[in-house]
């Protein structure tokens, strides 16, 4: 991939932080920069905490970001939203979220659901083209129409999964935020509501940012891939440079915790432990130390030099 | 690795011919299909299947926490334990009430730690006092005695200052630090069997792998048998001895660990394995298990499985199938078993996976 062009979404210096009280702040995410291109998946992991979900929703303006720039397709987004970059980004940018149930309105249809977002921000003529668009999703997603006319909760995980993508998908959005939209379902579940992501990105180009923390999963839908670790982006670059050259302790340890469905070799694998007060590591010293134009590591030049060498 | 060896007279827990059902509304669903199933000491077993199969049903019966609106129609859960006075026992959980099963065994014998930690701890009470209470109602101690066996346990389980954690309420720790304390309460009165129904799923790798080796290490101390349910397969790969697949409402696969991932018999289990992406190969599409699983409120003619079987033969939809031995404790209820069914090919993907999986396990035996 051809890194000049340029990026659908620029994600600059991106701060979030939470006042708790007057004297503590939690600062979920403390300065991370990325680019995500047109037709592209990038993939965010990192353990519990570290601020994935907080970046999603400040991307998609559910915060309002304590510093930092986001440039969407040329629209700045980071700031206080004209009213034609609020109605760009509520039309471009969409979220699927972790459980389907809690953010579809049980007392709707599903097609109605689906129908919702086209409605509020009048994206079509007459009734007849919603209806259209609707039932179009519905078959790329792999529902019937008879199955539009019920309501979520007679669906199984997959399937309401499936609805919580038409609702994103019907908007024809630029990105997609994914955030952890696969982790409640099981294997095989999970690997038809993937496929049928991959599908749709192939058919209508559209670019994902997606959320997870399951490794096996991510390596395996994203094209490049960024590791966070308390706030902080501290390694990123392509599927393949994150999972055979990693170089920062803690994608070490993440990719060591991957359990592999090998008895064998899973009952004698011990995981890699990162501590990082014990090894003295303080990300707001670390600066980008770049590998090649798309793989870069948060570092000091002594920590670089450490880790880049074993 | 020495594995448990399946002696009967080291059984803790054995199921014969489990049927349980649900009368609901429209109808009654049958999500219990003659399970049959044996828990041996000191053994880990995990349960696999998808969402629905009847993991949780399976082992709530174990609990006596079976819906009210469950029947148990017909089978035998026979549990063996020395009770406190010394004395073996073998009692029958399907004959005892609920009641009983939660008042004289669970916890004390039998535990269990449930997926969400937040669900299964008080909000309103500190941890100290959650693990303390069953404790001092079990052993009759006084408070001091238990606050030091709190404290020691808490230790067990991997938190650290636990002088601090003992007042400390649930929402104040963070989700690995709960399932641990979930753990700490389910382990207080040193059960001999302990139930974990997906107990990492809301938790990430790393943490997972913390919490999944802590149990081991109990177990190891303590000698005590462990079932698992889970759908993730390198958590199982991880911790089994043993493994059952359950597909609505029965077993259809159960062997020793390796029996069951090097030499798959069962299309479902093959649809599993396949579908499970493995961190190093790079194909473009990952394999999915076609259409959904059956409505256990409609009789289920034949196996369950067919409607989505590509290897089904005529008598799949007729008849369900009996449970083959597969030779060591490998069994399957798969047609496909008979003497006289034809011999399949699997998946070719598959069978590229499973050799390289085995090269990989057993590169050390060959030089
Ligand atoms: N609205 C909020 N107010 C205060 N603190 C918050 C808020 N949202 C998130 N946080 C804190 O910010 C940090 C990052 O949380 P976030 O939900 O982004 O993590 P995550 O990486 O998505 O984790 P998970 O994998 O558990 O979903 C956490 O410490 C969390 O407690
Ligand atoms: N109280 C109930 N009333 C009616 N049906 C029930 C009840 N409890 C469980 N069932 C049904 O019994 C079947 C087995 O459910 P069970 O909870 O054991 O599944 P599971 O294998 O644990 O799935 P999961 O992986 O989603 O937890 C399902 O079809 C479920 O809908
Ligand atoms: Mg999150
Ligand atoms: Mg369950």
């Amino acid at each position: 991939m051809t890194q000049t062009k340029q990026p659908l979404l620029h994600v600059e210096n991106l701060k979030q932080h939470f006042k708790i009280s007057r004297k503590f702040t939690t600062k979920a995410v403390d300065g991370i920069s990325f680019d995500i291109y047109e037709g592209e998946t990038y993939g965010l992991v990192g353990e519990s905490g570290s601020g994935k979900s907080t970046t999603g929703r400040a991307l998609i303006r559910l915060y309002d970001p304590t510093d930092g720039k986001i440039i969407f397709d040329g629209h700045d987004i980071s700031g206080k939203l004209s009213k034609e970059d609020e109605s760009f980004l509520r039309t471009n940018m969409q979220m699927i979220f972790q459980d389907p149930m809690a953010c579809l309105n049980p007392r709707r249809k599903v097609s109605q659901i689906i129908a919702e977002g086209l409605e509020i921000h009048h994206l079509c003529k007459s009734k007849k083209e919603v209806d259209e668009k609707v039932s179009r999703i519905l078959d790329k997603v792999g529902l019937s129409a008879e199955q539009g006319t019920r309501f979520p909760h007679q669906f199984s995980g997959g399937q309401r999964q499936r609805v919580g993508i038409a609702r994103a998908l019907v908007m024809n959005p630029k990105l997609v935020i994914a955030d952890e939209c696969i982790s409640a379902l099981d294997v095989s579940i999970q690997a038809q509501v993937v496929n049928m992501m991959k599908d749709l990105q192939d058919e209508l180009g559209t670019t994902y940012l997606f959320i997870a923390h399951d490794l096996s999963m991510v390596k395996y839908i994203s094209d490049r891939i960024g590791v966070m670790h308390l706030g902080h982006i501290v390694e990123t670059g392509t599927t393949d440079e994150i999972f055979e050259n990693p170089i920062h302790p803690y994608t070490k340890s993440l990719l060591s915790a991957i359990p592999h469905p090998n008895p064998v070799v899973e009952k004698k694998r011990v995981a890699i432990t990162y501590d990082k007060d014990a090894q003295g590591v303080d990300y707001t010293k670390g600066t980008q130390h770049w590998l090649s134009d798309t793989h870069y590591v948060l570092a000091t030049d002594e920590e670089f030099e450490k880790w880049n060498s074993k | 690795m020495e594995t448990v060896k399946r002696n009967k007279n080291d059984r803790v827990l054995y199921i014969r011919d489990l049927n349980i059902s649900f009368k609901t509304a429209y109808g009654t669903v049958r999500a219990i299909r003659g399970v049959r199933l044996d828990l041996f000491k000191g053994e880990t077993i995990a349960i696999v299947g998808e969402s629905g199969s009847g993991k949780s049903v399976t082992v709530k019966t174990i609990m006596g926490i079976l819906d009210s609106n469950g029947v148990i129609d017909s089978g035998q859960i026979v549990y063996h334990y020395t009770d406190k006075d010394g004395v073996e026992q073998e009692v029958d959980l399907v004959k005892m009430s609920q009641k009983d099963i939660r008042y004289k065994l669970c916890g004390k014998h039998i535990a269990m730690v449930f997926q969400d930690p937040m669900t299964s701890l008080d909000p309103t009470m500190t941890i100290g006092k959650q693990i303390m209470e069953p404790m001092r109602e079990h052993y009759k101690i006084s408070k001091e005695e238990a606050k030091t066996r709190v404290l020691k346990l808490l230790e067990e389980v991997g938190i650290d200052n636990p002088d601090k954690r003992f007042k400390q309420y649930p929402h104040e720790l963070s989700g690995g630090m709960r399932q641990r304390v979930v753990i700490a309460i389910a382990l207080a009165c040193d059960p001999d069997v302990l139930i974990c129904d997906e107990p990492t799923t809301a938790l990430d790798v790393t943490i997972q792998a913390k919490i999944l080796e802590l149990i081991k290490d109990i177990q190891n101390k303590k000698g005590i048998s462990v079932i698992y349910i889970t759908h993730d397969l390198g958590v199982v790969a991880k911790v089994a001895d043993y493994v059952a697949v359950m597909y609505a409402g029965r077993i259809v696969e159960k062997g020793k660990i390796n029996e069951v991932f090097y030499d798959p018999r069962h299309p479902y289990t093959w649809g599993l394995l396949s579908s499970m992406p493995d961190t190093d190969t790079n194909s473009r599409r990952l394999f999915a298990i076609p259409g959904s699983p059956p409505n256990l409120m409609e009789r289920v003619e034949g196996d369950a499985f067919a409607l989505r079987n590509p290897y089904a033969l005529n008598i799949d939809y007729k008849e369900e199938p009996p449970m083959y031995d597969v030779g060591g404790q490998h069994r399957v209820a798969s047609w496909l078993a008979d003497p006289r069914a034809p011999k399949v090919q699997l998946p070719a993907e598959l069978v590229e996976k499973l050799e390289k999986m085995k090269k990989e396990a057993f590169k050390d035996d060959t030089n």
